[in-house]
């Protein structure tokens, strides 16, 4: 007969965090998803401000005081971060410039999300004909080299806002498509999506109720990181006078612009630069941190 | 291992037919080609004349498969802006594009798997944040602004290395360390990643359970798992790396294939870009080809299989 | 050199700990065993009793958060808690060699077998590559592998599970070590697979009079191949001695219960219910105090909490409270 009655120390369960505590935990302790989201935060607003936030018309040319110098290299508050060679205000364009890419980022990720997302679980769920084909366009976007298609069509379809996203909503589904399939394809096996099948739910039913939501945490981590990839992509089409055409404000123009004046005033070149390097890290980051955060195990 | 290469050769070899189908097809997206040829001063004899003389009143399809039928052979047509046999052009350019394409994948792979096994060897060490710093910093890096800083510090300011042109090897420094880092990030990723892996994995306990040594365990029976992978993704990086070469190509002012492209683009010269959109796509077609191959020759389970 | 008396693996006090975040994990705690010169110690236990890593500890091969103490570790006249890393390198694979659980998986995939068992004796011993090629044919054969100078060329996932495993042994024995710790080698195989490998590594050791380590859970081949049997629970030896001492006559509860989990003949009646140990193992994270099995044992009384004296006569000793290790309760002879 067990005579231990009370209760002993080795039996005491160790009471574990719940879900969403290790969540919280995982989220306040990843100094990177912070970062990240903080600083893409910090850029919407901004964006959406700018009207408030800028201190000058972005377009407002004055002859007279071309390439002011920023104030922390002998300039003025009137201007903080100098002015261009048409002496617009720096600052004023840089935050307009915040639109353009975050425009373009979100936009093109979000048409190349439908399109990649569409082929990507139509392949993974159906399998065979459907999935050939998939993998075949899947290898013939791959082979076409990005940035001269997007600057051949956009060099004949005219350098447009529109055009812009356009084309690269057209070009960047790869990425969408290669990881929705894989993701489609281990989630179809799972015993639940058998199950909504038996019981008769329609394809597009299972689909939207069994597949979507198991894909969705990957989705979201490819939508930031083609985010990233088409704001890249814009300021170099811009950089190289095939995108964005002048005079918006758009961040690969205002350094394209600078390019000129590099010798003497490198930091018309610096600062737009910088604020894209800052932006594309904090979209990765933030990227890379939900994907730690919700499936740690895919950490490569 | 036969049947496998002949299958992705077959696939390869219809990946570039539609490659090239889209690339000849967007001759026809600027909607009338003949009336952008014959300028906006011509009058409508005038670009009758130039459709006649170029072919574009046929179909699109005669005029793909004559385009073809052509390319094929090694002739590209004549350069819209230059007035010379596309092909001769693009040949002239294509030795410095392949020569910044040879260097830079080669400075990402010195750089990337050192690193990566350094890190992989000692998580969360000092090494591994560094080497995970810079590839996040690569990963988000513009490349031209990359390149325009790299010009500053050491063009201008230290006046170490010539800021442009491609007449010596030190003008390809630069282009190379540029184009590089935009390949490294990933190869060191996947490098990183392969070795932890492979480093946990109980053939690595048996090699130093036999008493090898850890410079044996770690080069002869790790990396040379951990590589394969590795191998495979710098020869697909290498495709890419030839078309992302045009950005860098354009910062250096270095006369390759990529800065060609550019003028073409620029210059709406059409047979031109058609013909480099092919050849990009040829150079990835082929590299991921290799990739394959190699992959399986590499790797003895696809080897035999 | 072959002092008989002496003990070949000589282990006092062993302990081993490992950091987690919520506290250390005491793994293993105490541990003493001897093994002399041709001897076969089986170790018993569930998963988690801390079998494999003294197998690894034995090695030098814990990972690096594993902390290891020790009063004493000695092999044949070198302390190996005290070697350098190169005097154990110079050990492993020569004198104590290794064979792993997972044969599937153990060997190198880049490498052919030939390669592999090449460089097992290329190690240690300054032989051509040709003299390690005829011995790994030797070998190879001897493992009972046909074609033997073919298979060199092939590579791991040319060979089933049960062909790898007799590679892994042919690979253990190429510098004719005097120790093989073998964990759980079988354990992965097909059960028809399991007896032959088993027979042949017994079988082997016995001829060419290497000691070994066999560790199990599988009392079954305890009872036919151990000289000397170790039972662990939770880290502990908990049982020890000569097999026919363990088996004859089992004094710890735990012990016991094992053995009523496998049918013995003789003994088990037909259709007769097999017994269960009810209950789970218990964490050994915090401060373990008392005996770790007080929370599934029937004869659990309050001074299983305090520490637990060794009982019997050398070599088969015990720990429990009772005296007789709770065998009247249960009914047994004394």
């Amino acid at each position: 007969m067990p005579v231990l009655k009370t209760i002993d120390p080795l039996l005491e369960e160790i009471s574990g965090p719940t879900p969403s505590q290790i969540l919280r935990k995982r989220v306040t302790g990843h100094s990177g998803l912070l970062f990240g989201v903080g600083v893409v935060l910090l850029l919407v607003i901004v964006a959406i401000l700018a009207p408030v936030l800028a201190p000058h018309d972005p377009y407002a040319q004055s002859l007279a005081n071309r390439m002011v110098k920023p104030v922390f290299m002998g300039g003025t508050w009137e201007h903080p971060l100098g002015t261009d060679h048409l002496g617009r205000d720096y600052l004023s364009r840089l935050i307009y410039g915040a639109r353009v890419s975050l425009l373009i980022g979100a936009v093109a990720a979000l048409i190349s999300g439908v399109i990649g997302t569409a082929m990507g679980v139509a392949a993974g769920y159906f399998g065979g004909k459907v999935d050939t084909v998939v993998t075949f366009l899947i290898n013939v976007r791959l082979a076409m080299p990005v940035v001269l298609v997007a600057l051949a069509v956009v060099a004949i379809l005219g350098g447009s806002l529109q055009v812009v996203i356009g084309v690269l909503g057209l070009l960047l589904w790869d990425r969408f498509a290669v990881v929705m399939r894989a993701s489609t394809l281990q989630v179809r096996r799972r015993e639940y999506v058998a199950a909504a099948q038996a019981i008769g739910a329609s394809t597009p039913r299972v689909i939207l109720s069994e597949i979507m939501p198991n894909i969705a945490n990957n989705l979201i981590v490819i939508v930031t990181l083609e985010m990233a990839h088409a704001i890249l992509l814009e300021a170099a089409l811009s950089f190289l006078g095939l995108g964005v055409q002048p005079p918006t404000p758009s961040w690969g123009l205002m350094v394209s612009e600078g390019k000129n004046m590099m010798l003497f005033e490198p930091w018309l070149v610096l600062i737009p630069g910088f604020v894209l390097f800052v932006l594309v890290l904090a979209i990765n980051l933030m990227g890379d941190g939900l994907r730690d955060v919700t499936a740690p195990e895919n950490r490569g | 291992m036969l049947p496998f290469i002949l299958k992705r050769l077959g696939l390869a070899v219809l990946v570039a037919l539609t490659v090239s189908f889209i690339s000849f097809s967007l001759l026809f997206l600027s909607g009338d080609p003949a009336a952008a040829l014959a300028g906006e001063t011509a009058s409508g004899e005038d670009i009758e004349a130039v459709r006649r003389l170029y072919g574009f009143d046929r179909p699109m399809l005669v005029q793909y498969g004559e385009w073809l039928w052509q390319a094929v052979q090694g002739n590209f047509g004549e350069s819209y802006y230059f007035k010379l046999p596309v092909q001769s052009l693009i040949a002239d350019r294509l030795s410095v594009t392949m020569t910044l394409g040879v260097c830079g994948i080669t400075f990402a792979l010195l750089t990337a798997v050192p690193l990566g096994v350094a890190a992989a060897i000692r998580p969360n060490s000092i090494i591994d944040r560094v080497a995970l710093f810079l590839s996040v910093a690569g990963q988000a890096m513009p490349s031209f602004w990359f390149g325009l800083i790299l010009i500053v510090l050491f063009a201008i300011q230290l006046g170490w290395l010539p800021p442009s042109g491609a007449s010596s090897w030190r003008h390809y420094i630069m282009p190379t360390i540029v184009l590089g880092y935009y390949a490294m990030p990933a190869i060191m990723r996947l490098t990183r990643a392969g070795m932890l892996e492979v480093l946990n994995s109980d053939y690595i306990r048996t090699a130093r359970a036999k008493g090898a040594g850890e410079m044996r365990v770690m080069f002869k029976h790790a990396l040379r798992n951990a590589i394969i992978p590795v191998v495979s993704l710098a020869a697909v990086q290498m495709g890419f790396m030839l078309g992302g070469s045009i950005v860098v190509e354009s910062v250096f002012a270095l006369h390759g294939a990529g800065y060609l492209a550019w003028e073409s683009i620029a210059r709406n010269d059409l047979p031109t870009v058609q013909a480099l959109i092919l050849i990009f796509s040829m150079f990835y077609i082929v590299f991921n080809f290799l990739a394959d191959v190699l992959n399986a020759w590499l790797d003895p389970r696809m080897r035999s299989s | 050199m072959n002092d008989m008396t002496k003990p070949l693996l000589s282990v006092r006090g062993l302990t081993l700990d490992i950091p987690m975040s919520n506290g250390t994990l005491h793994a293993v705690r105490a541990l003493d065993f001897d093994l002399h010169r041709g001897e076969t110690l089986c170790i018993v236990g569930e998963s988690g009793s801390g079998k494999s890593l003294t197998s690894l500890a034995v090695i030098g091969l814990l990972e690096k958060n594993i902390r290891r103490n020790a009063t004493q570790m000695n092999f044949d006249g070198t302390d190996l808690l005290t070697a350098s890393k190169k005097q154990m390198r110079a050990l492993r694979g020569n004198r104590i060699a290794m064979i792993f659980q997972e044969p599937m998986t153990s060997l190198n995939p880049a490498y052919t077998i030939g390669d592999q068992l090449i460089e097992a004796l290329r190690l240690h011993k300054n032989v051509s590559r040709e003299k390690a090629r005829n011995r790994a044919i030797e070998l190879l054969e001897k493992v009972g592998i046909t074609a033997a100078a073919s298979r060199l060329g092939q590579y791991p996932h040319q060979l089933s599970g049960g062909l790898r495993q007799r590679v892994v042994i042919a690979m253990a024995l190429m510098c004719e070590p005097e120790l093989i710790i073998a964990d759980e080698p079988t354990t992965a195989l097909d059960v028809t697979i399991q007896a032959q490998i088993l027979s042949l590594l017994v079988d082997l050791t016995r001829e060419m009079d290497v000691a070994m380590i066999l560790i199990t859970h599988d009392l079954g081949v305890v009872a036919r191949v151990a000289d000397k049997v170790g039972v662990m629970y939770a880290g502990e030896l908990v049982e020890s001695g000569p097999a026919a001492d363990v088996f004859g006559k089992p004094l710890h509860p735990y012990t016991r219960g094992l053995l009523r989990c496998i049918p013995q003949p003789g003994k088990t009646e037909r259709g007769a219910a097999l017994g269960t140990i009810p209950g789970i193992v218990p964490s050994l994270i915090g401060d373990v105090k008392g005996c770790a099995f007080r929370t599934r044992c029937p004869h659990a009384v309050e001074a299983c909490r305090d520490a637990i004296p060794e009982r019997g006569e050398p070599p088969h000793k015990f720990l429990c409270v009772h005296p007789d290790g709770a065998r009247a309760a249960e009914g047994e002879p004394a």
